[in-house]
């Protein structure tokens, strides 16, 4: 993709929430890629996941070491392939990289947001791109594809704007949270709140951040991103100074790879955006509204799906991701599912895997575009 | 229908327009991409092979990537008008469960095998004292897929104890053709048997 740049725009027309607040005036920062064509019809929306952003794809600079969390699938000549398709990566509502969240300043009080940011959900993140999507002229997706959370919401926009997504591509993803990963999420969230440097989430005031509770919540969210296999792999048993010290040092290669981890995470992320996040997981269900039966809210969805999971991710494993096959094809509709052999655990849907890449871009390469 | 696999050919032959179907070890997606475009129909295609998976989706056919021996414990029952399994009940592991999930999940059921039971298989048994290798059944007994052979005789009787009604039947040859001996002594002269299963 080579260098890009973040786009910036401010709405000011009101946003009704799901929690019964309303954001009255927001900005969304974004990332596009490729060229709109002249019918609009070659859009896709990539939605990103608990800690990424925007920047999906490309580089923000020359000097950059990294580049965007979805850059070996989104570019010329791969599986969203920019020479066909115009790629929109929004930052989303909450988050802490520009578009607006607790760490905003509330035109009200003239103060940071902090705990008075209302609380959001996959629904709201919807209505939110929703909004993203008039001002750039897109009146449907060609698809909206996403991984983990970013994979719910592309379910989501589905069932939500069935005439708006052409294809949803939900990769590494779950029909709801189960109890297990609920309480990984309330662990990483007391982790932030009783770090005595949250004031009640209003550390902003006091110029600090609450880091040793985030640092602790990203350790734990990184331990259920990957998979026992994978951290075996890596580290082993292995000693950081090859021998054992007999004290509460950092001593296993493990302890010090999630402690950097931690750390990183403090530099570039916002705790009131963490607690904000993982309440839109834990809140995500979108078969509520039917009394528990997804295959019910999938009638009335006409994109064709397109779903992936790994075999070593726990978080949302196969079995998840099967849930989601048999909703779809209880209810009729057009369904594709691949399960790739992965020791990376959940982040398997942003690494290399030949056999992945090769499915997603078969499946991306079948969607119709004008030219 | 000449691009399509010969046995296939007589299968769609059985096949409604604007049915809902499962086409169980569906390989390439060759059967559903041509039911697709000249039936109408609706439906997917289960295969546990990475190579057929991605076929299948360069044909646009639905795949949906599983081990049919961990059952079709995610379709409900009766939800499609037709099962189908070409060439796959004798690699399964428990073929009878199988079978018996096809029923269960489909209206209609078309099974095809390779008939065990035919003259040469027998013959090359008899004669040689060893496990008949054919061109059909190239493979030698250690590393076949084929763990489950069966004969025209052994699946009708296994429908009979089952209580499974035999719809159609076709016995034919490699080619697909029949002729007076494959009518007379089917379990004798058939090389490839087709089934259509109607539920219990």
């Amino acid at each position: 993709m080579g260098v890009v740049s973040p786009k910036s725009h401010h709405f000011s027309e009101p946003l009704s929430l799901v929690c019964g607040k309303t954001i009255e005036q927001y900005d969304i920062v974004y990332e596009t890629y490729g060229t709109l064509n002249a019918n609009a019809d070659n859009a896709v929306l990539v939605c990103h996941a608990l800690s990424a952003d925007h920047h999906a794809a490309g580089y923000h600079s020359n000097q950059d070491k990294k580049p965007g969390w979805w850059d070996l699938f989104i570019g010329p000549g791969k599986p969203i392939d920019t020479n066909r398709f115009f790629v929109v990566s929004p930052c989303n509502l909450g988050h802490c990289s520009g578009s607006t969240g607790p760490k905003s300043i509330n035109p009200a009080s003239n103060k940071a947001y902090g705990p008075e940011f209302p609380i959001v959900t996959v629904v709201d993140w919807v209505n939110y791109q929703v909004r993203l999507a008039q001002l750039l002229g897109i009146d449907q997706w060609a698809a909206v594809a996403g991984g983990s959370l970013g994979g719910m919401q592309a379910m989501q926009w589905a069932i939500q704007f069935p005439d708006k997504v052409r294809h949803a591509i939900v990769i590494a993803a779950a029909p709801k949270l189960s109890a297990q990963n609920i309480a990984f999420n309330a662990v990483a969230r007391q982790a932030i709140m009783s770090d005595p440097d949250f004031h009640q989430g209003r550390y902003y005031d006091h110029d600090t951040v609450p880091a040793s509770g985030l640092k602790v919540a990203r350790m734990l969210g990184h331990i259920t991103y990957l998979s026992d296999d994978a951290m075996g792999d890596k580290f082993g048993r292995e000693l950081k100074n090859q021998q054992l010290n007999y004290d509460y040092g950092v001593e296993f290669e493990v302890e010090s790879y999630l402690r950097y981890q931690g750390e990183s995470f403090v530099n570039r992320f916002d705790a009131n955006t963490y607690l904000l996040m993982t309440k839109a997981l834990d809140y995500f269900d979108p078969a509520e509204k039917e009394a528990g039966d997804l295959s019910e809210v999938f009638r009335k969805v006409s994109a064709k799906f397109f779903l992936a999971s790994f075999t070593t991710d726990w978080r949302f494993s196969p079995k998840r991701s099967k849930e989601i096959v048999k909703a779809l094809t209880d209810a009729g509709r057009d369904v594709s599912y691949l399960e790739f052999e992965s020791n990376h655990g959940h982040d398997a849907f942003l690494v290399e895997h030949a056999d992945y890449i090769s499915a997603f871009s078969t499946y991306m390469q079948n969607i119709e575009v004008s030219s | 229908m000449s691009e399509l696999r010969i046995e296939l050919q007589r299968i769609c032959e059985w096949i409604e327009p604007g049915s809902r179907v499962l086409d169980l070890g569906c390989g390439d997606g060759s059967l559903l991409e041509w039911l697709q475009k000249n039936r109408n129909i609706s439906g997917y295609g289960v295969d546990i092979n990475p190579e057929n998976v991605l076929s299948c989706l360069k044909k646009k056919v639905n795949i949906i990537q599983a081990d049919l021996d961990a059952g079709l414990t995610d379709f409900e029952d009766g939800s499609f008008d037709y099962v189908i399994m070409t060439q796959a009940l004798q690699a399964l592991q428990f073929p009878h469960q199988t079978l018996a999930e096809m029923v269960r999940v489909g209206r209609k059921s078309i099974v095809t095998f390779p008939n065990f039971g035919l003259w040469k298989h027998r013959v090359y048994l008899a004669m040689k004292g060893r496990m008949p290798v054919s061109k059909a059944l190239p493979a030698q007994w250690y590393d076949t897929q084929n763990i489950h052979l069966c004969t025209v005789k052994d699946f009708e009787q296994f429908c009979k104890q089952q209580s499974l009604h035999i719809a159609k039947r076709d016995i034919v040859d490699y080619e697909h053709r029949s002729d007076a001996l494959m009518k007379l002594w089917p379990n004798l002269f058939g090389e490839v048997a087709l089934y259509q299963i109607n539920g219990k």
